[in-house]
């Protein structure tokens, strides 16, 4: 810049430069600030099974359809039960593996005959809807091992999730991604 | 042994919440006679934080080739396919998550809530672009931005709006920025991720009023360009302001200009300003005068601002859940359903009343102060806006306002001195 020229100009482009350093301090600042905040493992969000009450609402209000939450079995709690409330209607016609009898709305827990008198229950992961019932029906008569999880591998970890919003337990929160399941095994 | 009780038993659906425990092992796990193993249950890792590095090494590198491309190369054609390209990857391919615009509420959590840790690489997605804005101009407005590329590849017949127009226009893009801060700073609610008009394209799934939000947007881009980015960006605010002062302005010709303005005529986003003389004598008289009571009129308008919006805010916050879950309790069993089962769940979960009463004075007090700060910010952009009025800086020839200017690079085709040093025209004055 000419330094002779005591024209206007200088002293806008001081100005301007002046204001320029400070807003990259700014920014370095912010930056740093947040870095301080910021930890390597970002966050997932998941359900803690403990406050879960099966509400239903992850099946509805999942940004994603169907849901990223699904039923997960842990199989090492499961009684293996012959008649399953997390299979069965409330009031089955029969004790078989017709669709009428069944709870689950998608036919997503399949019911084998493993020995007398235990059947073993699997979920059928690309045929839930994650709507809860089945782990409400374990959770009031059977040992509770059928769990609500959200699938790391659908979930687009929104920032906002829409159903930890609508969470009436608060059993929605975010938890490490290193550990990124809440189902007690 | 079997359960044949359970049978008879008829069961009462109607018992199932209240007294609802998590795993009692009523029925003991079977010692099973036959060899059966009980199967493993593998759970999807999320992904892994590899690829927030991917994400950010593409940011990087996208925002170098924009800037190289609107500064150096000057081809309309060469930015259009970086934008493809960033439809692809940061639109389909990601999902449109994660994206600057966004990242603005999570630095804002990070700093809010100290429970929230922030992904280190969320902190240069946030802050990349914002270095490329102070030292290159919005490029990454122009190339690199999937919302604001979607919106440009349907542009198809741009009418022009005035200046004074679309600046009264913008202010809505400066309250959206303070809703945005506000809201996550409170409640950690992500407005701008929950009305991203785009998202549901990119994930081919979501709320349907999104899809026709982004539906309306789409059919105004058609002859308004790119309205999100001008009208609504939140993150647009943050670029335009320092791209005011940035080193290197997008030149529509590098060589002298000859007011011929056809690249004001070319540019769709009425970015390009004529040319201003200087103002003498008297005039600057004038506007210093006007500058003095700018100053007195902005501080009531801020100060106004801020008295009206706390006043505002003790209304919004009878819609945040706690507040409302609060007094409804105190208010008794009264109140929507949802509301209600909130409370019953909150106490059920082992939370206390006083607990529930504390925690909503504590909001009621933050969005009384965040209600303040917004309307003060609100008043100070109505000042600023209106000094911006008053002023302008001279300038000779047609240039790029560099606030305004998205990088796009649609006018240097237009300039026929840029044909000329290209070489495509033959000089006849010299």
């Amino acid at each position: 810049m000419n330094k002779k020229d005591q024209d206007v100009i200088p002293r806008r482009s001081f100005l301007k430069e002046a204001l320029w350093g400070g807003c990259l301090v700014g920014l370095g600042g912010l930056a740093g600030l947040s870095i301080a905040r910021a930890k390597r493992s970002g966050l997932v969000w998941q359900i803690d099974p403990s406050k879960c009450i099966a509400c239903g609402r992850c099946a509805t209000h999942c940004v994603l359809e169907p849901s990223a939450v699904r039923c997960v079995h842990d199989f090492k709690v499961c009684g293996y039960c012959r008649i399953c409330f997390g299979f069965f209607d409330p009031q089955p016609l029969a004790i078989n593996e017709g669709a009428e009898n069944q709870l689950c709305p998608t036919g997503a827990l399949v019911r084998k005959f493993v020995e007398d008198p235990y059947y073993q229950y699997t979920v059928d992961e690309s045929l839930c809807i994650g709507c809860g019932r089945c782990v409400k029906g374990c959770n009031a008569f059977g040992n509770g091992s059928l769990k609500l999880q959200v699938k790391h591998d659908i979930c687009v970890n929104c920032n906002s999730c829409s159903i930890a919003e609508v969470c009436p337990t608060g059993a929605f929160r975010r938890i490490p991604a290193h550990h990124a399941y809440l189902w007690g095994i | 042994m079997t359960m044949g009780w359970a049978l008879k038993t008829p069961l009462l659906s109607c018992l199932l919440w209240p007294g609802m425990v998590w795993a009692v092992e009523r029925f003991p796990p079977p010692q099973f006679e036959t060899d059966y193993v009980r199967p493993e249950v593998l759970l999807a890792k999320p992904r892994p934080v590899v690829w927030d590095y991917i994400d950010l090494a593409f940011l990087a590198i996208g925002l170098g080739t924009a800037s190289w491309l609107a500064h150096r190369y000057r081809h309309r054609r060469a930015i259009l396919g970086l934008m493809l390209a960033s439809v692809l990857y940061l639109g389909f391919f990601r999902k449109g998550c994660i994206c600057p615009v966004g990242a603005v509420q999570n630095v804002v959590l990070a700093i809010a809530n100290s429970e929230y840790n922030l992904p280190l690489s969320v902190v240069f997605i946030f802050g990349l672009p914002l270095l490329f804005a102070l030292f290159f101009g919005r490029v990454f407005c122009g190339a690199i931005c999937p919302l604001g590329a979607v919106q440009d590849l349907v542009l198809l017949r741009p009418v022009a709006i005035p200046v004074w127009l679309e600046s009264i226009g913008r202010l809505a893009a400066y309250i959206y920025l303070g809703l945005a801060i506000a809201s996550t700073a409170i409640s950690g609610v992500f407005l701008v991720c929950r009305y991203d008009p785009f998202v549901s394209a990119f994930r081919f799934s979501g709320n349907l009023y999104i899809l026709i939000l982004g539906g309306c947007i789409l059919l105004i881009a058609l002859f308004i360009g790119r309205p999100y980015c001008r009208f609504l960006c939140p993150y647009g605010v943050i670029l335009r302001n320092l791209s005011r002062l940035t080193r290197r302005m997008i030149s529509i010709s590098p060589d002298k200009c000859i007011d011929c303005g056809l690249c004001a005529k070319a540019c769709p986003f009425g970015a390009i300003r004529p040319p201003v003389t200087r103002p003498k004598g008297q005039a600057i008289a004038t506007l210093k005068a006007l500058l003095l009571w700018w100053v007195a009129a902005s501080t009531i308008i801020m100060l106004a601002g801020f008295f009206l919006g706390s006043l505002a805010a003790r209304g919004i916050a009878r819609l945040d859940s706690t507040v409302q879950m609060a007094s409804n309790l105190q208010a008794g069993s009264d109140g929507p359903s949802h509301i209600r089962d909130a409370v019953a769940a909150y106490l059920a979960s082992g939370g206390t009343a006083e607990a529930l009463l504390e925690k909503a004075r504590v909001t009621l007090a933050r969005y009384r102060m965040a209600g303040g700060l917004l309307g003060g910010w609100i008043g100070l952009v109505i000042g600023l806006k209106a000094l911006g009025a008053c002023i302008k800086w001279p300038q000779d020839g047609y240039r790029a306002d560099p606030a305004s200017c998205l990088a796009c690079g649609r006018c240097f085709a237009y300039c026929p001195r840029e044909h000329l040093r290209r070489g495509k025209l033959e000089s006849h004055d010299h």
